[in-house]
């Protein structure tokens, strides 16, 4: 098992190749949509790379879950998540900081869940 | 014109690999613009032509089940460049293969010369998607009989046939 330091080098080197960024750009909190420019096509070459790189399968919806918190959803009001909404992330995304989002629970600031250091969190609980 | 920029596969390894040939002549148009006095191959044409053959190797892998997108060349380099008259080989290698999409890394050759490589992601939609219709139809690796170069070859070689 790796130490936290060398998944964090990997996850770094993993996305400066997928989103040609510069690695001191690349930071534990740094967004990966907001901080890192990423589009939607980028998450899945980020899976890719990430299976590749640390011999780990990611399975559809793991790491990115899709359709969070949609209109649709039942877990959105005026513009927030809801409580019921914030249940469904924890269980979605163990390994994002929604105690953070949840003091403000935007749905136009979901994207922020997404950061490198969730990365890191979902790898590593992957290698043990 | 037609969007076909590959002329036929000479390899086909279902799953791992492909190779397919593309002939570049003086008689195609652009390469008068592309440059005068200095026709070659414009390098975002060689990069449809990996698509081509990359996104036709993944998406026979999941028998022409899902439509195959072009999504993102996260990496191209072009080293040297292909003029009238010369044949590319472009090789395709798949590397990912998931129902959401995959990659291929390719190189575009011409003799033993390297002329670009890169690595292509692809994306699969449903045909039920309703971002399908989204989409500019240029970026569908399979739509506009892109499946013929698949057969081109089954007209036999040309050669006479034996007397009998």
């Amino acid at each position: 098992m790796p130490s936290a330091d060398e998944i964090y080098e990997k996850v770094r080197d993993t996305l400066v190749d997928a989103l040609g960024v510069d690695d001191d750009e690349v930071t534990p909190k740094a967004t990966l949509i907001g901080d890192l420019g990423a589009e939607s096509i980028d998450f899945l070459d980020i899976v890719f790379r990430l299976e590749k790189n640390f011999d780990i399968k990611i399975p559809r919806g793991e790491l990115f879950p899709e359709n969070l918190a949609t209109a649709d959803s039942g877990f959105v009001a005026d513009g927030k998540v809801t409580t019921d909404g914030l249940a469904q992330l924890r269980t979605k995304m163990p390994h994002a900081d929604i105690d953070s989002f949840a003091k403000d629970p935007v749905v136009a600031k979901l994207s922020g869940l997404f950061t490198v250091d969730m990365i890191c969190k979902f790898v590593a609980a992957r290698l043990k | 014109m037609r969007w076909y920029w590959i002329d036929k596969f000479i390899e086909f390894e279902s799953g791992k690999r492909a190779k397919s040939v593309k002939n570049v002549s003086l008689a195609e148009e652009h390469l008068h613009d592309h440059f005068p006095g200095f026709p070659v191959m414009p390098g975002s044409l060689m990069i449809e032509g990996m698509a081509q053959t990359g996104g036709i190797l993944l998406g026979e892998h999941f028998k022409f089940e899902y439509n195959v997108i072009l999504a993102k060349v996260p990496k191209v380099t072009f080293h040297s460049w292909a003029c009238p008259g010369d044949q590319l080989i472009y090789t395709a290698d798949l590397q990912d293969a998931k129902p959401e999409g995959g990659s291929v890394t390719v190189t575009a050759k011409v003799g033993d010369r390297l002329v670009a490589d890169a690595e292509i992601v692809f994306v699969h939609l449903n045909s039920s998607d309703p971002q399908l219709s989204r989409i500019d139809q240029k970026n569908f690796v399979f739509r506009m009989n892109l499946l013929d170069i698949l057969t081109v070859g089954k007209a036999g070689s040309g050669e006479q046939p034996a007397a009998s």
